[in-house]
């Protein structure tokens, strides 16, 4: 950990965002839904961060949405990870001819943006929490798959898998014992940055209008619905887009923080 | 080459022949029929079946699927349920503007990242190399509507020097006033692109600068200048172009938020509005055109890279990496 300034700076800005979320679900200001406090009051007395322009408290939106970002992250990166190693692993043990099949339907996944994808999903069900980590959760689960797929790949080729086979263990003993143990810490690293990737899209599926609906107070949502007002309520404008930015730093930090613990030849400057 | 040319083309093929597929399937896959966009609350049966016959939901799903084929092989995609007008010329018609939109952004931010980025790694014992990469960092975890946001407050509503957002009516017909209602959104989208594009050119400098290659051309007598141009350039452009092909997808997609920020009539603005209005035939239409785009920048990306790097040339035909 010392010397690792950035690493403990983005674990802090991680677990910050982290607490508010936890807290959100104990103790709020009001309730999210509540409208009484009028509109667009300004930040201070019995409004912490004042009011939006239907009169909901912000604060109470902020916290909310710290929830909403990371149950949609994380959400999406167990998601997108589960399917994503689970095919990995298969494309890694596959024959040639449906190794070659799965690399090419992945490729054709990944080729498929997230956002799009996102959309897609969501034109064809409907906005909801669900489909926002169903939709990030599949679009990540291409490139975690590519990912997994060559890591796979990489320690099959090793002598000691050889060695495991020849004195008789069983292959999924050998995923077990050698490989998961191997490529996870490149997993993770990978994953974490997932995790930023996934909140930033759910910002922007939000900020279209098509993510998680009210009372699921989105930071995306509080941004687009600040936008009109900008100039006479600053707060609700840029406090979201603070938080996002916070915690989306916080997440590559950490990660590059995995990367070199992961790897400590790894030079730090890069 | 050709080999491989072939088996790239042929990889691409498939790729629109399955994407065309993907889209297909999983919009058909939901619950409900589309035929109910067109209807009413209360529709009688007749009007459902009506409606059904009328955008052929009533047909089986093969047929249907042959037909979502046959249409694209025509370039037909189709006829909004919404404003009843074709899915193809409406398309044409917003690329007029998301094309412009894309382009520009990508060269904006290539320009601030190739010298930005170069600078990082060369000056990185000074103050103002880890200061650029710092921001670099920043730049790539900001949503890009909020920098568009952040921007209109500050260049459209208080200085009052930039449109907040639209596009003129008559298209490009006045070049002038097209461009100027572009500035904002090229520069949101060129300010975020380049901060993940500064991070690969200053980790192909980094590699460069720490290369045996270019110590030796110094000690052979090259100048600084002359052995980045020879040796340096060529070296660190192989990386940097293979990125290009994604970044320039990605501004696409950068482009389809953004216009929504500054209310933009382009593709982005006419998928939401597909969306939410579930006008299907404009959702396909626009997302089987974008996956297009995307597949065909990583072909044109692929090749490049291929006809750039020697080593891979000479590897004809070589492996999938």
């Amino acid at each position: 950990m010392r010397g690792r300034p950035t690493f403990v700076i983005g674990c802090v800005l991680v677990a910050v965002v982290f607490v508010v979320a936890l807290g959100s679900l104990i103790w709020l200001p009001y309730d999210p839904a509540d409208t009484s406090g009028g509109r667009l009051v300004p930040p201070g007395g019995a409004h912490l961060l004042g009011t939006d322009k239907l009169g909901r408290d912000l604060l109470t939106q902020l916290m909310v949405g710290a929830r909403i970002a990371l149950t949609v992250g994380v959400g999406s990166v167990l998601l997108g990870g589960a399917l994503g190693v689970a095919g990995g692993l298969l494309a890694g043990f596959a024959t040639r001819w449906l190794d070659d099949l799965l690399s090419a339907a992945l490729d054709i996944l990944i080729a498929f943006p997230t956002l799009l994808l996102a959309m897609l999903v969501v034109a064809a069900r409907e906005a909801s929490l669900g489909s926002a980590v169903l939709a990030i959760g599949l679009a990540m689960s291409g490139i975690v798959a590519r990912l997994t797929r060559v890591l796979v790949k990489r320690v099959l080729a090793q002598d000691y898998i050889t060695a495991a086979r020849t004195s008789g263990a069983s292959w999924p003993r050998v995923v077990a014992e050698h490989v998961l143990p191997n490529i996870w810490p490149t997993l993770l690293v990978n994953l974490a940055l997932q995790l930023g990737l996934a909140v930033l899209a759910e910002a922007a599926l939000s900020y279209l209008g098509l993510g998680p609906p009210p009372p699921n107070a989105s930071w995306g949502r509080l941004l687009q619905e600040a936008q009109a007002t900008v100039l006479t309520a600053p707060t609700g404008a840029i406090a979201p887009g603070v938080l996002l930015v916070v915690l989306v730093v916080g997440v590559n930090l950490v990660a590059d923080g995995f990367r070199d613990l992961a790897d400590p030849t790894r030079r730090r400057s890069r | 080459m050709a080999r491989y040319l072939l088996r790239r083309t042929a990889f691409l093929l498939g790729s629109l022949l399955l994407a065309a597929s993907l889209l297909f399937v999983l919009l058909r896959l939901l619950p409900g029929d589309p035929a109910n966009a067109l209807l009413t609350v209360g529709a009688t049966p007749e009007q459902v079946a009506a409606a059904r016959r009328q955008i052929g939901s009533d047909l089986p799903l093969p047929e249907q699927f042959g037909a979502w084929l046959a249409g694209l092989a025509r370039l037909d995609l189709g006829t909004s349920f919404v404003s009843r007008l074709p899915v193809g010329p409406e398309i044409a018609e917003r690329l007029v503007v998301t094309v412009p939109l894309t382009l520009l952004s990508f060269a904006l931010a290539v320009v601030i990242a190739l010298p930005v980025g170069f600078l990082a790694a060369w000056r990185s014992d000074r103050w103002y190399g880890p200061l650029l990469n710092g921001v670099s960092q920043l730049g790539i975890a900001v949503p890009v509507f909020w920098i568009g946001m952040l921007l209109v407050t500050v260049f459209a509503l208080r200085l009052r020097v930039l449109p907040a957002g639209g596009f003129p009516r008559e298209d490009w017909a006045d070049p002038g006033r097209a461009l100027t209602s572009l500035v904002l959104p090229v520069v949101t989208i060129a300010l975020v692109m380049s901060a993940s594009l500064i991070r690969y050119v200053r980790s192909a400098t980094l590699d460069v600068l720490g290369s045996d290659y270019l110590r030796t051309a110094r000690a052979l007598g090259a100048s600084f200048a002359g052995a980045m141009w020879r040796h340096g350039l060529r070296n660190a452009a192989v990386p940097v172009v293979s990125i290009l092909g994604i970044e320039l997808a990605t501004t696409f997609l950068g482009a389809v938020v953004v216009e929504s920020v500054f209310t933009l009539p382009g593709l982005g603005t006419m998928l939401v509005e597909g969306i939410a209005e579930h006008d299907y035939p404009v959702i396909q239409g626009v997302l089987v055109v974008s996956t297009f785009a995307v597949l065909v920048i990583g072909f044109a990306a692929d090749l490049g890279q291929r006809l750039m790097d020697p080593r891979l040339r000479a590897h004809v035909g070589g492996g999938r990496s």
